[in-house]
């Protein structure tokens, strides 16, 4: 009988077991994803997407900084600049960062992975849906700044009229 | 309504009721929000703070919320004022100081059970205040003035992560919800360790009368949670209500008791001397005060002092800090000056005034 057994370190699901003997000692570990993957356990067969990410994120741990590259592409913000003033930049940073924040929000609520608890009224906005009224507000600004009020008025207009459609 | 007409007086928090009210000087529950289509405060342009403003304060003004609400927009708020604010909970250090000129605002209900700050790390943040240990009461308010806002303004949200907020310590429910503690005997019996350890097992945040980074001064304790992700807002209260605060409680109170049998008069004498002093200074410094009002509250909760109330002691805590002291007497005073007005309000406030010749002893 196979019992679904719970990762050493969380109440997920383990996916990774290890056996190790080490000085005549057994030491027996059950990991899910996450902790397999920083405990450099992750398995190498698998080649899923969430495996990606993993590694990605331990090569972030191995190196201790996430590579240059890593910026938000709604609102510019760098992971660097994140870890030195611990705010984001916008929401889709959640997104952006999601493989190199996934476990540092872990850690610091103590294991959680998953909101629970309250889901507004208007849940019905999605990602995709507030995240294209960031990107009119982006060009509204850039309107602004260059000065083309006429186009500037017409993409306030456009992100009333989008705001109140709500999917 | 006013911030003049604030100034007498404490808030309704203050007022020294509610269960458990003798260590548990209030309880406050504050969300996290942020606006949709927004980016987070730290990279809004200037325009678009601007627009957020006055989108939160149109809702928060809208008269939905159920009382009367006094808005004030912080860019343009002088600095004492700003500090009143802080000194009476109703804003944070940050948002106080808030970079200099950025758009920025509060809300605050009549009777000061609850603030709106807008613009402060998220876009919102919604706070309620209650007297005692009332929790689920504060919760209820809050979740309320939230479904207001929420049902005119759609909030950043994600089905994995919840509610977004600016720092990732806040995702999910964006719920903080802490007790101001007032714990004088276990500092007494030098056992306030226990409380840092039981709260530190229990990953809680302990910290000083006026948040984060501030010494716990006058003996009171804030102590709130840290995780916001993975536990439901019921969950998280439940945990507070039930298990925290009960055990911090009886521990405070199990030290009260032992004082009371095992040293009843370096008891007494503790609480006599800073009547005494508090009743007959001319001048007094900010951290003294505080020191000295603990002891009679504590004096006052067990009964050994009977000429004061325990309201009148716990509004004291706020109206002798700096800015308070300026606000009542209408104009900017320095240090000196405020030891000797903070003595004066004192024993004014304890009811000593009148009889001591006061005026004709000054003058000689």
């Amino acid at each position: 009988m196979s019992m679904k057994r719970k990762c050493d370190k969380c109440d997920r699901l383990a996916t990774v077991h290890s056996v190790e003997v080490t000085n005549g000692k057994k030491i027996e570990k059950h990991l899910c994803e996450l902790h397999a993957a920083e405990a450099g356990l992750a398995d190498p067969a698998l080649e899923s997407p969430v495996n990606q990410l993993l590694n990605q994120f331990v090569q972030l741990h191995s190196t201790g900084k996430p590579p240059k590259t890593a910026a938000c592409d709604e609102c510019g913000m760098t992971f660097a600049e994140f870890r030195e003033h611990s705010v984001l930049g916008c929401p889709h940073c959640y997104t952006a960062f999601q493989a190199a924040l996934a476990p540092l929000v872990e850690r610091a609520h103590g294991g959680a992975t998953h909101h629970v608890g309250k889901v507004p009224r208007r849940a019905g906005d999605s990602e995709q849906h507030q995240q294209r009224i960031v990107q009119m507000r982006r060009r509204l600004e850039d309107a602004v700044a260059q000065e083309n009020y006429e186009l500037a008025a017409k993409l306030r207009d456009e992100i009333t009229q989008y705001e109140e459609q709500s999917p | 309504m006013s911030l003049q007409g604030m100034t007498g007086h404490g808030g309704e928090w203050l007022r020294g009721t509610g269960p458990q009210s003798d260590v548990v000087l209030s309880s406050r529950v504050r969300l996290a929000r942020n606006v949709a289509g927004f980016p987070f405060v730290n990279r809004c342009s200037r325009r678009q703070l601007h627009e957020l403003l006055e989108r939160c304060q149109q809702e928060v003004m809208s008269g939905r919320l159920g009382q009367r609400v006094l808005w004030m927009d912080l860019g343009t708020l002088n600095q004492m004022d700003r500090h009143w604010l802080v000194e009476r909970h109703l804003i944070s250090r940050q948002h106080a100081e808030g970079g200099e000129d950025r758009p920025r605002g509060v809300a605050v209900g009549e009777d000061e059970t609850f603030a709106v700050m807008v613009n402060e790390e998220d876009h919102l943040r919604v706070q309620v205040l209650r007297s005692g240990l009332q929790l689920e009461q504060a919760y209820q308010h809050v979740d309320e003035i939230d479904d207001q806002l929420e049902s005119r303004l759609a909030m950043a949200y994600s089905p994995r992560w919840g509610y977004l907020a600016a720092c990732p310590t806040n995702v999910g429910t964006g719920i903080r919800v802490s007790v101001m503690l007032h714990l004088p005997a276990l500092r007494l019996t030098g056992e306030i360790e226990k409380v840092q350890r039981a709260a530190r097992d229990m990953q809680l945040a302990v910290r000083g009368f006026y948040g984060e980074g501030s010494e716990a001064s006058g003996d009171l304790y804030q102590i709130s949670n840290q995780m916001t992700l993975g536990h439901s807002e019921r969950e998280i209260l439940e945990k507070f209500q039930s298990k925290v605060v009960p055990q911090i409680v009886s521990y405070e109170q199990q030290a009260r008791q032992a004082l009371l049998r095992q040293r009843p008069a370096q008891l007494d004498d503790q609480v006599w001397r800073a009547w005494a002093i508090l009743t007959h200074a001319r001048v007094l410094g900010a951290d003294e005060v505080l020191v000295l009002l603990s002891h009679l509250r504590l004096g006052v909760n067990l009964g050994r002092l009977t000429m004061v109330d325990v309201r009148t002691v716990n509004e004291l805590f706020i109206l002798t800090q700096p800015a308070h002291l300026q606000k009542l007497a209408g104009r900017q005073m320095d240090q000196m000056t405020r030891r000797e007005a903070r003595a004066k309000l004192v024993r004014e406030r304890l009811g000593v005034v009148a009889g001591g010749g006061e005026v004709g002893q000054q003058g000689a």
